[in-house]
């Protein structure tokens, strides 16, 4: 399982990269595994404001639905549009082109309640799934 | 591979020989407009032994009741007895328009009212009706009178629905259908249904409590009674997904138990032929206080001698159906009724809960069993050892199975059971069958130890072996189209 | 009688394996109050010969298609049926199966969906099609509420022309997902262009019409689907597949649903089920749809093979947020619907509608040159044609004496149409032939006296 050290991490398996105010989201390794092939990703619009925690958009594979939720609250800047017909890249290269929305966020964004890469590997592990 | 019927058309052939035009012929352009005809249409053109043979084939190539055990958790796929199929094809049944007169009529509607008068004692309930053609359809009636009896009280703000974790989906899918957000009640350690996260969930917003008894991990909720009394109390109904009514039929009724509302299936409890995924009859059963919202028209006896249809009832929600339901599935499932009685419906439940039971006992050693004790109908195990000892998953040990020439039981459901495999043997398998299958699964398990990839790989024996399913979404193909006509000079 | 197989000693030996004393223990999970004390109260059991004997003693307490000659329609068709198609739904290898959920052991079922699928599409000129539905008119109400859905609008619009069945299904369907329908009345047996105009409006999320309608008149489909396009509301389409042998398909018209009976497929009457609706739809709306899709891909070998797909709408993946609840849907009708569609071919369907076309216009013509009744609307018509019968006789007085004379004269409008008291809908499909017509002109003109022009 792949887990780069510079992006944070959240319990429902999204991973967040922070740069200034911008923050880039998408699901982490682990997940898309689980998920397997990815046929289908539904993203909010442009514009969109998102407070913590809540479902930005899904996930879909052949046989499974998952919700994606918002590491922490934003205004959707950009979204990534290969997703409409690559979904693969979810699979291919989940922190890199894979990725989902990139968020406008507060210059004082709270991130406490996110893990690193260590803590999320133990979170994995521990909770068996 | 059998070619599909648009790759077997000779422009030219015809299998139906249809009669001449004996009337005068006026132009179909004169009589519709001419801008109303279509000039093309392309269905295969056939002859009579390619449709046969064509159909014939696929037959081949489909697996059956008819051709060897089905032990499809939550499906009862039970044998359907060939009588009923005569029987529903007689000419008095086939050929009665649903609107002609009553009178005309008066062997139809004795056959549903009939069924209703057994379904509501069968269910230790009011009334009962057949217009629902599914389960789910049934829960989605069923939900829409709960919403109505509700409000004809004034009580407006019931707007949740509680559904077990372990529920089929279509319970939460029927409630939301009905504009009901739904909660999902825990089930405990024991595979039971939490009485005190029960207890914690309920208040003035729960509008009803859908619980499937036995429920879907072949476990009788035998709190049922303390249950049903915690949602009256709280203002709530309860409601009995008949599902599993193959485990208790004749021993135990719903209504009894404290359920105010439930459907049945006509195709799983009482034995009419699945269909390939229909036609069903999800007829459904209710007591006093839920009667008056039944979908119309009811079928009154008035004492004259005759069966009436009757549409003036105030509180109904209306029409559910285009006519009464699947009418000839009940002609099929009252004569099962008919030919088993009471005794013999009895009897089905207990040899389909002994058979689920031998399994069990069979399996006992070689796959994990959650719950281990006396079940119902059905028994859900688990592949999990296998998955993490060997890397195979239940879905590879079903796909196994039919290498050995068995369909698989229902897998990954319930959800709370990782790697589950659900067994559903009824009543009518021989111990013979039984032991045959329990032996398969025993060598399965070995082959897991021995040779994983072997399993991993299944099937081997089969028509296709497994399909690439995401290219199936991603590349979606959903209807034959005709090749690029090539441009002839 | 039983159809469980165990002896005593089968059933000993299986209690000893399970390591209980008695078949009651298996209950024991049940508490003793939650138990049923006896049995059941129902009627006595019966053996194979006494069961047939009581079955066609109920059988033949009704008075069908097969004893009285029939004009009875309004939904559901006297159709001919050729005897392959029962012999192909008999067989225990599709009639024994259940849903595809294992596609390696349901190939014949899976390729027969997908070709049942690719036939409605060709029959109503849509993108895709899905593997069936109930019935007609919860069809109608699934397709509503779809686009009611894609819409956020939330007011449907439906024809008063619709089948008055259809339409009592939409509402109970509309009430209890709180959305609010709209009846728009008819004209001159169509809907009425003016109504329609105002009535549909940018709050409409959908309309629902049928064509041909329940009178048998063809709508003006074009001007009407034209409206709705200009104020951005959808079109659901109900429509006899029947009639599409010969008609211009809703498809052709821009719709975005077309939905249906298919009865007349192959399928009999059944004093009104199991029947076959079906539901076509444009490829915008296919993560929206209810209910099963079949799609065509290969295994891992190459080989062509099908499989249930699009699944992560339905509800045992995604529960309350499923797009429908349907599941068990009217998979072996559909399989019929398949077999008499390549029996018929496109030369056999047009046939066929074309026959009904041409007696159901020389009986209106008979009808109404010979008795005192008119036809009640000037619109064209398919198969089907109201009258308006002389107000001096009702129209169940007519009714019931012609059925004395071996005749079901048709559906008293007046049951579902106030306003058309003494008008009765005649139906003819090509089982009918130019001597029963006649019969039953004649048998008019011995109730009412001769009339017409």
């Amino acid at each position: 399982m792949e887990l780069p050290d510079d992006l944070l991490y959240t319990r429902t398996h999204e991973w967040v990269r922070l740069d200034g105010t911008t923050a880039t989201v998408g699901i982490t390794d682990h997940a898309q595994c689980e998920l397997g092939d990815v046929v289908y990703v539904e993203l909010p619009d442009q514009g969109a404001t998102l407070e913590r925690d809540a479902v930005f958009g899904t996930v879909e594979s052949v046989k499974a639905v998952s919700d994606l939720y918002a590491p922490v609250s934003g205004t959707v800047a950009e979204v990534n549009g290969a997703l409409a017909d690559q979904t693969e890249l979810v699979n291919q290269s989940p922190y890199g082109e894979g990725w989902m929305v990139r968020l406008t966020v507060a210059p004082d964004c709270d991130t406490s309640h996110l893990m690193s890469a260590q803590e999320y590997e133990r979170y994995v592990q521990e909770s068996g799934h | 591979m059998e070619p599909l019927v648009f790759e077997k058309s000779v422009s030219g052939r015809i299998a139906a020989r249809l009669p001449d035009c004996d009337v005068p012929h006026v132009d179909a352009g004169d009589l519709l407009g001419s801008g109303s005809v279509r000039e093309t249409l392309d269905l295969p053109e056939m002859s009579e032994l390619d449709v046969v043979r064509h159909f014939t084939r696929l037959s081949h190539r489909n697996y059956a009741i008819d051709l060897g055990f089905y032990p499809l958790g939550s499906c009862t796929m039970k044998y359907n007895p060939k009588v009923h199929e005569m029987l529903a094809r007689l000419d008095g049944f086939t050929d009665v328009h649903p609107l002609q007169p009553e009178e005309t009529a008066q062997g139809a509607l004795t056959v549903i009212h009939a069924m209703e008068r057994i379904l509501a004692e069968i269910a230790g309930m009011e009334a009962a009706c057949l217009q629902p053609a599914a389960g789910a359809h049934g829960e989605l009636v069923s939900l829409m009178m709960v919403r109505q009896y509700h409000r004809s009280r004034g009580d407006t703000d019931r707007n949740v629905i509680l559904v077990a974790d372990s529920a089929h989906g279509t319970n939460p899918a029927s409630a939301a259908r009905c504009g009901f957000s739904v909660r999902s009640v825990p089930s405990n350690d024991r595979g039971l249904t939490d009485l005190g996260a029960l207890r914690s969930m309920l208040d003035g917003s729960v509008a009803a409590l859908m619980l499937t008894n036995p429920n879907t991990l072949g476990l009788f909720e035998s709190d049922v009674q303390e249950i049903c009394r915690l949602i009256h109390e709280a203002g709530g109904l309860m409601y009995c997904d008949g599902a599993n009514m193959n485990a208790i039929v004749g021993v135990a009724r719903p209504g009894d138990m404290g359920f105010d509302v439930m459907h049945f299936n006509l195709h799983k409890t009482f034995s009419t032929p699945h269909g390939g995924g229909g036609p069903g009859c999800g007829a459904i059963a209710v007591g006093r206080e839920l009667e008056p919202f039944l979908p119309v028209p009811r079928i009154a006896d008035r004492g004259d001698g005759q069966l009436h249809l009757e549409y003036g009832r105030p509180h109904t929600i209306g029409r559910a159906h285009s006519f009464y339901g699947a009418f000839l599935v009940a002609v099929r499932a009252y004569a099962y009724i008919r030919s088993l009685g009471a005794a013999g419906l009895r009897q089905v439940a207990e040899t389909a809960v002994l058979n689920a039971n031998y399994v069990r006992a069979r399996l006992r050693g070689h796959y994990e069993i959650p719950h281990d004790r006396t079940c119902m109908h059905e028994v859900v195990i688990s592949a999990s050892r296998q998955k993490s000892r060997h890397g195979v998953r239940a879905l590879d040990i079903s796909k196994r199975l039919m290498d050995y020439g068995f369909h698989p039981p229902t897998n990954y459901f319930p959800l709370v059971v990782p790697e589950a495999l659900m067994i559903e043997p009824t009543e009518t398998e021989s111990r013979e069958t039984l032991d045959a299958f329990c032996d398969a699964l025993i060598a399965i398990a070995r082959e897991c130890e021995t040779e994983p990839d072997l399993v991993r790989s299944a099937p081997h024996t089969t028509v296709v072996s497994r399909l690439d399913e995401t290219a199936a979404v991603k590349q979606l193909n959903v209807r034959w189209t005709p090749p690029e006509q090539e441009t002839s000079v | 009688m039983s159809y469980t197989p165990h002896t005593d000693a089968d059933r000993d030996a299986m209690l000893a394996a399970i390591g209980i004393e008695s078949p009651e223990n298996l209950f024991d999970p049940l508490p003793a109050s939650a138990r049923l004390s006896g049995l059941l109260s129902l009627p006595e059991r019966l053996d194979e010969i006494s069961l047939v004997h009581h079955m066609r003693d109920l059988a033949s307490r009704n008075a069908g298609a097969s004893r009285l000659v029939s004009f009875l329609g309004a939904g559901l068709y006297d159709h001919f049926s050729p005897a392959v198609v029962d012999a192909v739904i008999s067989r225990g290898e599709f009639a024994t199966s259940y849903t595809p959920y294992q596609p390696e052991l349901s190939q014949g079922m899976l390729q027969a969906i997908y070709e049942f699928q690719s036939l409605v599409c060709a029959l109503t000129g849509m993108d895709m099609a899905n593997a069936s539905m109930y019935d007609g008119a919860t069809a109608a109400a699934e397709a509503a509420l779809m686009l009611v859905d894609a819409a956020n609008r939330r007011q449907v619009v439906v024809a008063r022309s619709v089948h008055p069945h259809y339409r009592q299904v939409l509402q109970t369907y509309c009430t209890a997902a709180d959305v609010s329908l709209v009846e728009c009345p008819y004209g001159d047996g169509v809907t009425d262009a003016q109504e329609f105009r105002s009535s549909v409006t940018d709050a409409t999320a959908c309309v629902v019409v049928q064509y041909p309608n329940f009178f048998g008149c063809l709508e003006d489909l074009s001007a009407l689907l034209n409206h709705c396009q200009t104020v951005g509301a959808r079109t659901v389409v109900v429509t006899d597949p029947v009639s599409l042998g010969l008609l211009k398909p809703p498809g052709a018209y821009g719709a975005d649903v077309v939905v249906g009976e298919g009865q007349g497929l192959g399928c009999p009457i059944g004093f009104g089920g199991p029947l076959l609706g079906f539901f076509a739809f444009k490829s915008e709306f296919q993560r929206r749809f209810p209910g099963r899709i079949v799609g065509m891909t290969q295994d891992g070998s190459g080989r062509r093979g099908f499989t249930m797909t699009l699944r992560t709408r339905e509800q045992d993946i995604r529960r309350e947020r499923a797009t429908s609840n349907i599941c068990t849907n009217e998979a072996l009708v559909a399989l019929a619907a398949n077999v008499y569609l390549c029996s018929l071919g496109p030369r056999g369907l047009r046939q066929v509608a074309d026959l009904c076309l041409q007696k159901a216009h020389y009986a209106a013509d008979v009808l109404t040159k010979e008795c005192s009744v008119k036809l009640a609307f000037g619109a064209p018509f398919f198969k089907e044609f109201a009258l308006y019968v002389d107000t001096r006789t009702p129209v169940h007085d007519l009714c019931r004496a012609l059925r004395g004379d071996g005749y079901l004269a048709g559906y008293p409008l007046g049951d579902a149409y106030p306003e058309l008291h003494n008008a009765l809908l005649v139906a003819v499909t090509e089982k009918r032939t130019r001597e029963q017509i006649d019969g039953l002109a004649a048998a008019v003109v011995r109730h009412m006296g001769r009339g017409g022009a």
